[in-house]
């Protein structure tokens, strides 16, 4: 086993994996990520490990590899062809046979594999010319997909812990920090708050001890950012916390991630403990002197526990509860000592920033939003997955041509941004260019970049309904306005959609959200309301229609619709009447169908069965 | 010594003091429900709320729970003030508009009736109780339970406890009487609303024990005030 105690040895042991690397070699590169593993990719592997026949792994001829998720989630099992870079989707255990002969032995292209762009039906061969890839610019989940996250020697084979090095032996403290901040790199757990200015502050802070923490909690419905990262690159995470802790003065960190992501903990597991054999984490790292260790705290998969104080409660022991600030955690955190806490993408920044500058980070980015947004793209729109975009980049063009656009023949009409706490944006301002400063105005936020599109089928007060029900379950209950606060909107909400809403309730919803918004002790509760106040702003007229019309204009609320079936259009076919759970719809064979409304439960099964698109919805 | 401004009035009062200590302590009113003298304060229920001048606009911060500063100028009685301490007003009025103290406490801040509907229960989860239990007898016989509008005071497992000792300390510290003593038989009194009916320690601090403490005549009491 290596023991790296300089720079020197370090790169000397990069060299001699550089040299062992055949970039002809042929290798299959699987997605192993969380979706791909639910979608059969590790009986994909057993299955091209058997079609190999011995051929497969480091002796023989072709190198099998399990990487993280490059982030199209839906199209998996991804297996991508090297040295051509030929990308297959959707693959399942039994094209194994078809990849190894066919591809793999005559180099013939499989077109079922291949994806399909929705709008022109066009076949993609290569990984690099897919729209969403070539779209996107990938800096921080560069090497998702790429890599085996399981080997620290694919890390460092594309310049791992090179940072490290030059942080330890070519900066002082303070020259970290000075690069941190003038790169701009803005906190990417949601609030974007400057990075460097917050290591300085925990810099500065006279202390025996003193802590960082990697914020993995990632509790938004929706947001798989962290983990996909987590288990794609671990390695960058560690890099970044050993550089941070070094700015910072820390002598011990922890990354808090939830137990619902057993993957990302056991690569992270895997990543600390080849750091730690290889004398890149623990005492005397890289023979500079420094010493740091990093452990794991898991988390019961509160929504709260992400919030800073609570999260650092809960890794004292006690009950995830938020406390009020000042003190703020670089002041007093952990155990009451300075301690800086960021989000898993704020730290595997850092490497990057160190090895190519922060004039390089600011290249990309608006004026004061620096470098990549990372958003999980999910609801009505064809492609659904992760990206990661510049700053800046327009709504319109991270949904439409990043994204795809809304699928079938339907209209876009408003993108719900930053999860649960985030805001909706309607369709006048797809042109706004994204970064921090601009979603607020909007009554949005960057928040972890969960992103989810709507479409002419999406009713808004259902949406602010279901973001709503999210918030007022996961608060602590601590503080009074968030407490009931959001238990009141919620009734409100909910009675709204049922039909019994009355004119005053959107004057109580306008009374009561500003109130929770200011008065809550932490971000929860402060940011709970959004979805309501944000719908309220840009879709009032739909608020009108359900209290004073008694209408869904959508046709999602229950309460408020009726199923018919269009005379012209039916045939007597019955096949409404037989999956009709409730026995609602009566007729003969080849006549008329009819729904009795008092027994419909609105379910919608009916339309969903009908061949004839023959049901109404009022 | 820190010198800041609470509605136009110069004040100097010693650091690590809290907003609400400095403007109780000269004499300016802020209405208050989980704070109590004699606990850590706690921040929860916000009808302390003020509004605090920055180079960004004004910030709505909790006064008990904030540390004064120097130089700060603050402000206990401005127009957003007054509608947040109403809307949280109405907010306990649906959930225990039936007691006198949030009645008076409600009335203070000119609200005697609620838009709003909550369960109803005495209880309003100030946590008095849980943090006098905790901080002044060391006890933690009871603690919050559950999360959200869910959240109860409670004994572990909401099942009956042996640490209870039946100081009665929470039912002093309860505002709205939600807490009350009770004598079941003529030696053993019980800690109403969670089960309690145990043979009790003695305090660590005072080394009281109910049991000497038991020839009281009536049935039923409220130990408060
Ligand atoms: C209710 C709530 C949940 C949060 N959840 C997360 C989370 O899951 N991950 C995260 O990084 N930050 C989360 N945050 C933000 C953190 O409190 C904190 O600001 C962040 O971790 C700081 O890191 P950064 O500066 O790198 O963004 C949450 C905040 C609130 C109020
Ligand atoms: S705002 Fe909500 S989550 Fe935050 S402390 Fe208050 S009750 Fe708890
Ligand atoms: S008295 Fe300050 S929050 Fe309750």
């Amino acid at each position: 086993m290596k023991q790296l105690a300089s720079p020197k040895e370090l790169e000397a042991w990069r060299q001699e994996i550089l040299a062992g690397v055949d970039p002809e070699r042929p290798c299959l590169r699987v997605c192993d990520g969380t979706g791909c593993r639910a979608l059969g990719s590790q009986e994909l592997l057993g299955k091209l490990h058997e079609a190999l026949n011995g051929d497969g792994g480091e002796n023989g001829k072709v190198d099998v590899v399990a990487t993280g998720c490059p982030g199209v989630w839906e199209q998996g099992p991804l297996v991508s062809v090297d040295p051509q870079q030929i990308a297959y989707m959707r693959v399942s255990p039994d094209d194994a046979e078809a990849i190894v002969n066919e591809t793999l032995g005559t180099g013939e292209v499989i077109d079922k594999l291949l994806y399909k762009d929705p709008s022109n039906g066009e076949q993609i061969v290569k990984e690099p010319d897919l729209p969403f890839s070539s779209l996107q610019t990938r800096r921080v989940t560069a090497l998702s997909g790429q890599i085996d996250p399981c080997r620290i020697e694919a890390y460092l084979a594309h310049g791992g812990y090179a940072a490290l090095a030059r942080a330890l032996y070519d900066m002082d403290p303070e020259g970290i920090i000075d690069e941190v901040t003038r790169s701009g790199l803005r906190g990417r757990g949601g609030a974007g708050f400057p990075t460097g200015v917050k290591w300085k502050f925990c810099r500065q802070s006279q202390s025996d001890e003193k802590y960082i923490i990697c914020n993995a909690d990632e509790g938004d419905p929706g947001a798989f950012m962290d983990r996909s990262l987590l288990e794609a690159n671990p390695h960058s995470i560690v890099e970044g916390m050993i550089i941070g802790a070094r700015a910072m003065g820390a002598t011990a960190g922890f990354i808090y991630a939830r137990s619902e992501y057993p993957l990302a903990v056991e690569h992270l597991n895997l990543a600390l403990a080849q750091a730690r054999e290889h004398g890149l984490l623990g005492e005397n790292i890289l023979g500079s002197g420094f010493n740091l260790d990093i452990d794991i705290r898991l988390g019961a998969g509160a929504f709260v526990c992400g919030e800073e104080t609570a999260l650092m409660a809960s890794i004292e022991g006690r009950p995830g509860e938020p406390r009020p600030r000042p003190p703020f955690p670089a002041q007093s955190g952990l155990w009451g000592k300075p301690t800086n806490i960021n989000n898993v993408k704020s730290w595997s920044s850092i490497p990057l920033i160190i090895a190519n500058g922060p004039e390089w980070f600011a290249e990309v980015g608006t004026e004061k939003s620096k470098g990549t947004a990372i958003f999980s793209m999910v609801g009505k729109i064809n492609n659904t997955g992760l990206v990661e975009v510049p700053m800046g980049i327009t709504l319109r063009e991270l949904i439409f041509d990043v994204g795809g656009g809304v699928p079938g023949d339907k209209e876009f009409k408003a993108v719900q941004i930053g999860g649960p706490s985030g805001g909706c944006i309607p369709a006048d301002h797809l042109d706004a260019e994204i970064d921090y400063d601009s979603l607020s105005k909007l009554g949005a936020i960057m928040g972890s970049g969960g992103l989810v599109v709507t479409d002419e089928d999406t009713c808004m007060v259902d949406l602010a309904r279901y973001f709503m029900n999210f918030v007022q379950e996961e608060s602590c209950g601590q503080c009074l306005p968030c407490r009931w606060g959001t238990r009141v909107l919620l009734d409100i909400l909910t009675r709204i959609c049922d039909g019994e809403g009355e004119p005053e309730d959107i004057g109580r919803l306008e009374e009561l959200a500003p109130m929770v918004k200011v008065s809550s002790l932490c971000g929860l509760g402060q940011t709970a309301p959004n979805p309501v106040l944000s719908t309220l702003r840009y879709f009032r007229d739909e608020y009108e229609a359900h209290v004073i019309e008694k209408r869904c204009p959508a046709g999602i609320c229950r309460g408020l619709i009726t199923y018919e079936i269009d005379e012209e259009v039916c045939t007597g076919c019955m096949v409404c009447a037989r999956n009709c759970p409730v026995d609602a719809i009566s007729g003969e064979k080849q006549e008329v169908h009819h729904i009795d409304t008092d027994v419909c439960t609105r379910c919608g099964m009916c339309m969903q069965v009908c061949k004839f698109d023959g049901i109404r919805v009022y | 010594m820190i010198a800041l401004t609470i509605d136009g009035k110069e004040i100097e009062v010693e650091t690590g003091r809290t907003l609400l200590e400095a403007a109780r302590e000269n004499g300016i009113h802020i209405p208050t429900l989980c704070y109590h003298e004699a606990l850590k304060p706690y921040g929860g229920c916000r009808m302390c709320v003020v509004e605090l001048e920055t180079p960004r606009g004004p910030r709505v911060v909790a006064s008990c729970t904030y540390p004064v500063e120097d130089g700060a100028v603050v402000h206990t009685e401005t127009d957003q003030i007054g509608q947040l301490r109403k809307v949280a007003a109405q907010l306990l009025m649906a959930r225990a508009g039936h007691t006198p103290f949030i009645q008076e406490l409600a009335a203070s801040v000119g609200v005697d009736s609620t838009p709003y509907t909550l369960p109803t229960d005495s209880c309003v989860l100030c946590s008095r109780c849980v943090r006098a239990c905790q901080e002044i007898v060391g006890i933690g016989a009871i603690s919050m339970a559950n999360r959200g509008s869910d959240r109860v005071v409670a004994p572990p497992f909401s099942i009956s406890s042996a640490d209870c000792i039946e100081c009665a300390t929470c039912v002093q510290v309860c505002p709205t009487d939600a807490i009350t003593l009770k004598l079941i038989t003529d030696r053993n009194r019980t800690v109403h609303v969670w089960p309690s009916e145990f043979a009790r320690g003695a305090c660590r601090l005072c080394e009281y024990h109910a049991d000497e403490w038991m020839d009281v005549g009536a049935q039923e009491q409220t130990v408060h005030g």
